[in-house]
């Protein structure tokens, strides 16, 4: 496809569409989900079922006044919710949902996204420093130390797809797993990395993916009981709804790359009706147990969250990393 | 070594477990009400303020005794009497409820032997007035009679 500026342009406003879609309404999905799960009924009046919610919550974000708390660092302040968004709406960009549909596909794509995703921590810092609030802080630091010590399991896993692949461009690592559902890289043996381990580097990867994306029960950034709301306090208004969106949209970004890189893309089991909606199934199917693990377990401890990375995930992450390139020089 | 990656496998497992839990009560049906919209019948053991009880003929069972007075701990309750001109019972006047005071201990509805005053199920009750909380009970059954 040839870049031209109509493309880009055309790309841009999906993505952000998608991502805005996506974040309103997984926002909607989430309180109805844990009101199942606690089994109370949820929104339910605006609209049917509750839908007409997230516009109106929208509205009235909108409605609000911006206001920076005096003292705070004025341009920090306004740039960490567009640095929290701004990632996200990029990587949309290079994320293929099929064959064709696809803004612009790179073969550096696996690096480009994973530049993007640690580009998130980045705006969580600026928030939380800018505001000069103790809370904020706290929740800045916590949440920087996070997304250091579950970048590198994350990265260290995806380097173990890319190695199997033998590419870093997002399409060709879906096509490699085409062949039947079989072939994706979360089965086993028959997959085409004959490892053992890939259900493993698939479940490190989705416990890094929660962890990088700041949820629960790894919300250790906004944990509202010790730090009011962490680093998002200062911010009302649309900052904060950049926030949210930011949030959601990672999630979804998350969801993307762990259906490409282990459940096969947009590949589909048993040849029945290939199309972009087993990517679409697949990736809802993921963020779905987003909520349905966020409304199970209780928030971890900041020192339960860092020696899980650090004593389990990354070591087990590197052993498959080893195994790994062992089997693929011996094969 | 081993300790190492039972913990791993047994932590992993009451995971799934607590899922597991969770995906059950997901599809189970809700247990509230949606409160403005619908209420639930209070249970017949619900202490609510105190309300006068009323015969076969609507008039207050009170013979204005006056044991609900003393035994209020708080000194809640008012009451008056008067015996009507060739009348064989006093006939209650007044029945002034403080219930600003009160704490629904019970103590009147123990001490009544003539079964004439009983907890009301009523509980929305939120007010900014203070004076919404005297209660004149003897009004109050008029009204209900009506």
């Amino acid at each position: 496809m040839r870049l031209t500026l109509l493309n880009v342009i055309v790309a841009v406003v999906l993505a952000i569409a998608f991502a805005a879609l996506n974040a309103a309404y997984l926002v909607w999905a989430e309180r109805r989900g844990a009101a199942r799960i606690q089994r109370r009924p949820g929104p339910n009046i605006n609209g049917p079922f509750g839908l007409l919610q997230p516009p109106l919550d929208g509205i009235k974000l909108m409605a609000k006044q911006l206001t920076i708390p005096g003292g705070a660092d004025k341009i920090m302040f306004i740039t960490a919710p567009v640095l929290a968004m701004f990632p996200a709406i990029m990587s949309f960009v290079t994320i293929p949902f099929s064959d064709s549909i696809v803004a612009k596909n790179m073969s550096v794509g696996v690096l480009m996204i994973f530049a993007f995703a640690s580009m998130g921590s980045m705006s969580l810092l600026f928030a939380g420093w800018s505001s000069r609030n103790k809370y904020s802080m706290m929740s800045s630091v916590r949440a920087v130390s996070q997304a250091v010590a579950y970048e590198i399991p994350m990265l260290i896993t995806a380097i173990t797809v890319v190695m199997i692949a033998g590419s870093t461009d997002l399409m060709e690592i879906v096509h490699q797993q085409s062949r039947s559902f079989l072939h994706w890289n979360i089965f086993p043996l028959l997959g085409n990395s004959h490892n053992i381990l890939m259900p493993f580097s698939f479940l490190i990867f989705f416990i890094c993916t929660l962890a990088e994306t700041n949820r629960a029960p790894f919300d250790l950034g906004e944990a509202e009981s010790e730090l009011v709301a962490g680093f998002h306090t200062e911010y009302g208004s649309m900052g904060f709804g950049l926030f949210f969106m930011g949030e959601y949209a990672n999630i979804v970004i998350g969801s993307c790359m762990t259906t490409i890189l282990f459940l096969g893309g947009w590949g589909c089991p048993f040849g029945l009706f290939p199309g972009v909606w087993w990517f679409i199934l697949k990736l809802y199917l993921l963020i779905a147990t987003f909520i349905w693990i966020r409304w199970t377990f209780p928030r971890t401890t900041i020192y339960g969250l860092l020696n899980l990375s650090w004593k389990i995930l990354i070591p087990l992450s590197l052993f498959n990393l080893l195994f790994t390139a062992g089997l693929i020089k011996v094969f | 070594m081993v300790a190492y990656f039972t913990e791993i496998y047994t932590g992993l497992m009451s995971l799934f477990i607590g899922m597991g839990i969770t995906f059950k009560e997901f599809f189970k049906p809700t247990v509230t009400v949606a409160y403005p919209y619908e209420t639930l019948t209070m249970s017949s053991r619900y202490r609510g303020h105190i309300e006068l009880v009323e015969d076969e003929e609507g008039n207050p069972q009170c013979v204005v005794c006056g044991l609900c007075e003393k035994a209020c701990p708080s000194d809640c309750i008012t009451l008056a009497g008067e015996k009507p001109e060739g009348g064989k019972k006093k006939v209650l006047t007044k029945y002034m409820l403080d219930f600003t005071k009160c704490s629904l201990c019970g103590s009147c509805v123990e001490s009544c032997s003539f079964g004439a005053i009983d907890f009301s199920k009523e509980y929305n009750l939120a007010s900014t007035k203070k004076e919404d909380f005297y209660f004149d009970l003897l009004k109050r059954l008029e009204e209900r009679k009506k």
